[in-house]
């Protein structure tokens, strides 16, 4: 039975894992208690498998990597938000980060499986049959899920922030990391981000010089404009004049920001430049 | 025997804790160590003793014991006044006693923590073990204090590990030293400045010595006293004109002068701040009048707390622990009783035996 499920049919069992898991951490919490950290990295894990069994079975059916339209893209950046998770998790052991990135990713996963016509259409050829612009787009869409589990750790160094200027640090606030490691985890976050957006960036921009009319302009300015933002958060967070604070508010907007240039770049795949539709 | 004796036998235990007894008399109570092996000697000659340990803490002073006559127990309180000098119908008034299964609940309840003036703190896990290790040490204990012992560990580790009551400091120095931790983690980075040589200053620089603190640094208006004060803590010592252009260097600052007005201004904070990056400050006000300026908490980047503040946190953390008692107290219950269960035969079976005459 299981083999004859669609790609959808896996990905809303992940959804509902994520669901089950953002659930029961909410649970936990609000009963006062421990948060569940063994059974939530369990219910993350499965999703993800089934998350994965989705995309595969997506990747598959269009012949490449899914990146072929809104819905591919959201399921791609929970997945990759979700992969560093799973290695993070186990090697910070940040209490909380696991709640989060299962509300994350149920947000994520959930809202892009109830929008149909996010999934209605998707762009044929969108890599001219071309490995080095998949894996450009690939890292890009990797390095999002990278930023959306900076916002993560952001959102929690801001509670952690709160918690301690307004002197509540009983309840659950009391699971949240030190300011220290949210800090570290969040700088680290940030320059594996940014250098995997570069890098997709240089991988973009070989095939581009070749045919400057193959992506629009909205796109590229969008993703440079994306890139150049998180540069000057790391350049300045690195020189120490971006405090915690404002380094997290920065990272909140910008994973935003980065979410509604998704819209950009799919736009630019619906309508490709008159020479990318030429060639594919 | 006289009425001032516990009436006790089979497995009892008794003595003055913090629940009924005064410090004062505590101090008079509490077993100086040159002289205790006389008290030993003393306890190991009593007829029909069987086997038995002592707790000796600040705030208890407990003899465990199972005995096959009541005269047995009161041979050992009588034996502990004499080597105390103090009056047996004195300590009758503060004396509490348990006997039997009461016994077995009691000691589990002691291991646990949840009989501590402090409640949930678990250094009383560690004198239980030494006492046990002494106990063992001098062969005065036998099968039912073994199991009794060893069984209430196992108990307490239970009970720490399935309820919160271990969680939460409830002293103000502790309070502290996890605020500190909640912004820096671990703390074997962190620079400490005690600023000022108070009583609640000292203990809360010693907290942080003790929990890894990278460096202490002492600096108090008496450069003496800071000298003397930092010889003590092993840490170095500021003049105390030179803290304003040294903060930067120092993550945590813990303030307890006597000094009438404040001694940390904004701006001397302001100008620290600039020079530490994005690594955030922790100030610790433990003075009255209060040491820093109120507008240091609107920094940012900076955690102000005072005297206040950390004690509302150790009112709250007090208070959870409080509620976590009776969810210890029942899985206590049930673990005391399946114990009894398995000790009664070999304590009551065995004093009922030599009730005999002539039996011992």
């Amino acid at each position: 039975m299981l083999a004859n499920f669609a790609d959808r049919t896996w990905l809303w069992l992940a959804a509902e894992f994520y669901l089950v898991g953002f659930l029961l951490g909410t649970w936990s919490l609000l009963r006062g208690g421990r948060p569940l950290n063994v059974a939530m990295y369990a219910l993350i894990v499965a999703g993800y498998a089934m998350q994965l069994t989705g995309l595969y079975l997506r990747g598959m059916a269009v012949g490449g990597c899914p990146l072929g339209n809104t819905f591919e893209l959201f399921q791609f950046t929970a997945w990759s938000a979700i992969s560093l998770y799973l290695v993070i998790g186990v090697t910070f052991r940040t209490s909380l980060l696991g709640y989060f990135t299962s509300c994350l990713a149920a947000v994520l996963t959930l809202i892009s499986l109830a929008i149909p016509a996010w999934d209605s259409s998707r762009s044929s050829g969108l890599f001219g049959n071309n490995p080095w612009i998949e894996f450009h787009a690939a890292l890009a869409l990797f390095s999002y899920g990278v930023f959306g589990l900076l916002a993560l750790t952001a959102l929690m160094l801001q509670l952690r922030n709160y918690s301690l200027k307004n002197k509540r640090v009983g309840g659950w606030f009391s699971f949240l990391p030190s300011l220290y490691d949210l800090d570290l985890i969040s700088v680290r976050l940030l320059v594996f981000g940014v250098m995997l957006l570069s890098g997709s960036l240089v991988v973009g921009s070989v095939h581009w010089v070749q045919n400057t009319e193959s992506v629009h302009w909205p796109k590229l300015l969008t993703t440079v404009t994306v890139w150049l933002c998180y540069t000057i958060a790391l350049a300045l967070r690195l020189r120490g004049q971006l405090g915690a604070r404002r380094f997290a508010w920065t990272a909140l907007i910008l994973f935003a920001l980065a979410l509604l240039s998704l819209g950009v770049i799919d736009a630019n795949r619906r309508h490709p430049a008159p020479a990318a539709l030429h060639r594919t | 025997m006289s009425q001032t004796a516990p009436d006790a036998h089979g497995l009892f235990v008794f003595g003055a804790t913090h629940r009924t007894t005064p410090i004062e008399v505590r101090e008079k109570l509490s077993l100086p160590k040159p002289t205790v092996e006389q008290l030993h000697a003393a306890i190991a000659r009593i007829e029909g003793l069987r086997e038995y340990a002592v707790l000796n803490t600040c705030n208890r002073i407990e003899f465990y014991g199972v005995a096959d006559t009541p005269a047995a127990a009161a041979r050992m309180q009588e034996a502990f006044c004499q080597h105390q000098q103090f009056p047996a119908e004195e300590f009758a008034k503060y004396r509490t006693t348990h006997v039997g299964p009461a016994a077995v609940q009691h000691l589990l309840e002691v291991t646990a923590g949840i009989d501590s003036q402090l409640v949930g703190e678990t250094e009383i896990l560690g004198q239980v073990k030494d006492a046990y290790a002494a106990a063992q040490s001098r062969k005065s204990t036998g099968p039912v204090l073994n199991r009794v012992f060893q069984k209430s560990f196992q108990a307490a580790k239970h009970v720490r590990s399935s309820t919160a009551i271990t969680e939460g400091q409830i002293s103000i120095a502790n309070v502290a030293v996890e605020l500190a931790g909640n912004i820096f983690g671990k703390l074997d980075a962190t620079r400490v400045l005690l600023l000022g040589a108070g009583d609640i200053g000292e203990k809360t620089a010693k907290a942080f010595r003790s929990r890894g603190a990278a460096a202490l640094t002492v600096s108090s208006r008496s450069l003496d006293r800071a000298m003397a004060l930092a010889t003590e803590l092993g840490a170095q010592a500021l003049p105390f004109e030179h803290r304003a252009e040294h903060l930067a260097q120092f993550d945590v600052v813990v303030c307890s002068t006597s000094a009438p007005d404040a001694v940390i201004l904004t701006g001397d904070v302001q100008n620290a701040m600039r020079r530490r990056a994005s690594r955030p400050l922790f100030l610790i006000d433990l003075a009255l009048p209060r040491d820093v300026e109120a507008g240091v908490a609107r920094l940012e980047n900076v955690y102000l707390y005072n005297l206040d503040d950390l004690a509302k946190i150790a009112e709250e953390n007090r208070a959870a622990r409080e509620a976590e008692i009776a969810k210890c107290r029942q899985i206590i219950n049930e673990r005391a009783a399946a114990l009894w269960q398995h000790i009664a035969p070999q304590v009551t079976g065995e004093a009922r035996a030599t009730d005999t005459p002539g039996a011992r």
